[in-house]
């Protein structure tokens, strides 16, 4: 199947994800939430939280243990700058209350303004950045 | 409540299904998408093509229901809540990090199955990086 086919699939399953998310319990699907949810370790909402994180690395394990290759990062980006990366990335999602999943895909859906603002706000910085790299360092990506 | 963790575990499994199809596991697919000088990869365009459609429809399905099927009430972030100086910092730190390394807390997430170094050292400092901004904006708690 054409590559593009395939992202599209793939979006339409992440489409019905939070729609199952959204009926069952009545909640966003925003991953940096749930999981930077559970680092507050509060009883109340800590089991449903771990359960959505274990089943999204067991999907992704099912996935792997047939075609691991979709799994490697062939970026070529340097580890350090990943750390830094992941850094930003976890301090922006908690900051910006969300990430490509909560604002990307579940606020655009709901046409919330804040998701809306975030979403061309975090997309241009993505572009910035990324170009910026290439253009600087070269590389793969 | 077991019911409410049950769905939870599916949905992070097709999730999880959903992003590996889709190619959003690769970082490379990501910074070929955000990477503009370089060979343009499209495929980000394609998965929010497939996903705000399918999420878009079923939410105004969904939200006329008086309550969800497994809980009392919704839990869905405040409608008339303001554009401020946190949510447009936050989302162009995320922006950032996301353009420096090619991934962002789902896929991240998502690959630790592969238990390759690059990505647990990623989600080791994501989680550092949500400590610190938990710490710096303790108070009110996130709606989503």
């Amino acid at each position: 199947m054409h590559p593009w086919l395939m992202s599209l699939l793939g979006g339409s399953l992440i489409g019905v994800a939070a729609s199952l998310m959204l009926i069952a319990n009545g909640r966003v699907t925003g991953i940096s939430g749930i999981y930077s949810g559970l680092l507050g370790f509060n009883r109340a909402d800590f089991s449903w939280r771990l359960a959505f994180v274990v089943g999204l690395i067991s999907g992704a394990f099912v996935f792997w243990l047939i075609k691991p290759e979709l799994f490697h990062n062939l970026s070529g980006r340097p580890i350090g700058v990943l750390a830094i990366g992941g850094l930003l990335v976890g301090f922006g999602t908690v900051i910006g209350s969300g990430c490509t999943s909560g604002h990307g895909v579940c606020g655009i859906s709901r046409l919330s303004v804040r998701s809306v603002v975030a979403t061309m706000i975090f997309m241009a910085a993505g572009v910035v950045t990324a170009t910026w790299f290439f253009k600087t360092f070269g590389g793969l990506t | 409540m077991t019911r409410q963790v049950a769905t939870a575990f599916v949905t992070g499994f097709i999730f999880a299904i959903g992003l590996a199809i889709a190619g959003m596991t690769q970082p490379q697919k990501i910074l070929g998408f955000l990477n503009l000088a370089g060979n343009w990869d499209p495929s980000l365009m394609f998965v929010m093509a497939g996903a705000i459609p399918v999420h878009w429809i079923s939410y105004r399905l969904i939200k006329g229901r008086k309550s969800p099927l497994f809980d009392v009430k919704w839990h869905l972030p405040e409608e008339n809540k303001r554009v401020d100086f946190a949510l447009m910092f936050g989302a162009l730190v995320f922006g950032v990090g996301w353009g420096l390394s090619g991934y962002c807390p789902g896929p991240a997430l998502a690959s630790l199955a592969s238990a390759e170094l690059d990505v647990a050292i990623f989600v080791a400092m994501m989680t550092g990086g949500m400590f610190l901004g938990r710490w710096v904006s303790a108070g009110p708690s996130r709606s989503d």
